[in-house]
């Protein structure tokens, strides 16, 4: 069985993730701009006296495809090597996925990894 | 009077010239980059606009109308000089320090041109260009000329004119001309135009603020123009009008930065270029007639009521987008009423003959009373001039584009372009060559 382990991370540890994610042994991934807020809401921004509320805030989507028995190392990896343990680090999820193709052979499932 | 060509003097007067000119552009960045991406070719436009505009008027009868032979205190005659025929060099404004009358030309057609300029900042986003080309001609004609005429052309607020009983205004390089009058002007467009679609509701953050520094930074280079070369001649008094332009302008930076700080939290680079601006402004009236330390003085009030003036609107409910009044008036009048207090002749050398020292250097209140009295007339006549203007405009051509045209984006829909691919994520389809 395949997984999908979603991080949204800080635009800043996207380095480290990706290093820390290959140093274990993860050979692909997809990162994306994503722009959000969690607990935290977003910032002020002051121009001319006049505030104005951003709420949106820049983050990184980073994506890993990795069969079950990586998950937990996986996404072990992505919380240690984002961590910077100030509000606003992000968040990692884990959902089922039904099926992989690689698109190039058409193999699936575990193959396809 | 016989006139004898000096060309140090012309050279460093055609140098003027072309640094004021460039000030136009470098406003044109400073009001882009604060207004939002899908206006900013228009903001910019305005600017470039005002110079096509009041660039001809200038040389067909603006500066006879200014400069010519006066007529009734309120104009100078619009045909003694019409194109510029007929003009010889001993007629200069500046033969005196031996430059020709062309060059006198240039130099003064440069201010007409900013002053217009200066005005668009009240009325970003919204406005009709077609609109704002005919207001720039005619508000150069019917308000600029006769205010220059009054400051600068022996009319109503020179040695003659109307507080001749009391003292002479002092405005070496044009607090009330360009900054008074542009700044009131401004707030009767905002006024008669009316408000942008979601002012003080939806965010209208600038939207390059690297432009503004940009903007600002010309204006600054362009400003040593602007205040040294209104001596018309390069000399000691040039060079106490450049360093006080840098002095004031110092002060005005840091101490809004400061008024920020305190009030805000933030130093921000906005505010660093508003200050900028803002010292710019206070200082150009008083430029040749204060000391360092009257520069530094005028830098810094002018610098703490600017940051605190551009609140107002929020606060009164007029839509002045880019903080023409908060800028320009605030600042004009802040260096126009400081004159009354700090000038001086004990480091330079120039006054008008009749101006007095201010009450800071043993005057008493004369000259200050004087200085209210410019300040006030310019501001009385130029509002009610301007919003008269506004509104047959208004009523005739239309002032303002449609709702619809306003939140797509007066760049795309006035002028058929954009500033930025990645604005609406666009894909070109077609192509017409």
């Amino acid at each position: 069985m395949t997984k999908l382990v979603t991080g949204v991370i800080q635009p800043h540890r996207l380095d480290d993730v990706k290093s820390a994610l290959e140093a274990a042994g993860v050979r692909g991934m997809t990162v994306s701009e994503a722009s959000g807020y969690g607990r935290q809401r977003g910032h002020t921004e002051v121009y001319r006296g006049a505030e104005y509320t951003v709420d949106l805030v820049p983050k990184v989507r980073i994506e890993v495809l990795v069969g079950d028995e990586d998950v937990a190392t996986v996404t072990q990896v992505i919380i240690k090597a984002a961590q910077t343990g100030k509000i606003g680090d992000g968040k990692v999820w884990v959902v089922p996925v039904e099926d992989v193709a690689r698109v190039r052979t058409g193999e699936h499932g575990a193959e396809a990894l | 009077m016989e006139f004898t060509l000096d060309s140090g003097n012309t050279a460093w007067m055609l140098t003027a010239s072309g640094l004021v000119l460039l000030m136009t552009p470098g406003l044109a960045f400073f009001y882009g980059g604060m207004v939002r991406g899908k206006s900013v070719l228009n903001m910019m436009m305005m600017s470039f606009g005002a110079m096509g505009v009041v660039g001809l008027i200038w040389v067909l009868w603006g500066y006879s109308a200014v400069f010519g032979t006066d007529v009734g205190g309120l104009f100078g005659n619009p045909f003694d000089y019409f194109g510029l025929d007929g003009m010889t060099d001993d007629q200069s404004l500046m033969a005196a320090a031996g430059v020709p009358a062309l060059v006198a030309v240039a130099f003064q057609a440069t201010f007409a041109i900013i002053t217009v300029a200066l005005i668009s900042g009240a009325i970003a986003d919204r406005t009709k260009f077609s609109t704002w080309l005919v207001f720039s001609g005619i508000w150069a004609t019917v308000v600029y000329v006769p205010v220059a005429h009054w400051v600068w052309g022996g009319g109503l607020l020179g040695a003659d004119g109307i507080t001749s009983s009391l003292s002479v205004p002092i405005d070496f390089a044009g607090g009330t001309v360009v900054h008074i009058n542009a700044g009131i002007a401004g707030l009767a467009l905002a006024l008669v135009i009316g408000k942008r679609k979601g002012f003080g509701k939806e965010p209208m953050r600038p939207h390059n603020l690297p432009f503004v520094m940009l903007g600002a930074a010309l204006l600054w280079f362009g400003w040593f123009g602007f205040n040294a070369g209104s001596e018309f001649a390069a000399d000691n008094v040039a060079g106490r009008a450049w360093l006080n332009t840098m002095i004031a302008t110092c002060a005005a930076m840091l101490f809004w930065l400061l008024a920020e700080k305190l009030r805000d939290g933030h130093a921000t680079s906005l505010g660093a270029a508003s200050g900028v601006v803002a010292g710019l402004v206070a200082i150009t009236p008083a430029a040749a007639a204060v000391d360092t330390y009257g520069a530094i003085a005028i830098g810094a009030v002018a610098g703490v009521l600017c940051a605190l003036a551009v609140g107002l609107k929020f606060k009164y409910g007029y839509d002045d987008s880019l903080d023409v009044v908060g800028v320009h008036l605030v600042g004009g009048l802040t260096g126009t009423i400081l004159i009354g207090f700090f000038a001086t002749d004990k480091n330079s050398t120039w006054y008008p003959d009749g101006a007095l020292n201010g009450l800071f250097y043993g005057g008493g209140f004369t000259q200050l009373a004087t200085q209210i009295i410019a300040a006030l007339v310019v501001v009385a006549f130029s509002f009610v001039a301007t919003s008269v203007i506004a509104l047959i405009l208004k009523a005739t051509m239309g002032f303002r584009i449609s709702d619809e045209d306003e939140v797509t984006g007066v760049d795309l829909t006035t002028h058929g372009e954009t500033a930025y691919e990645a604005l609406g994520a666009r894909m070109t389809t077609e192509v017409k060559a």
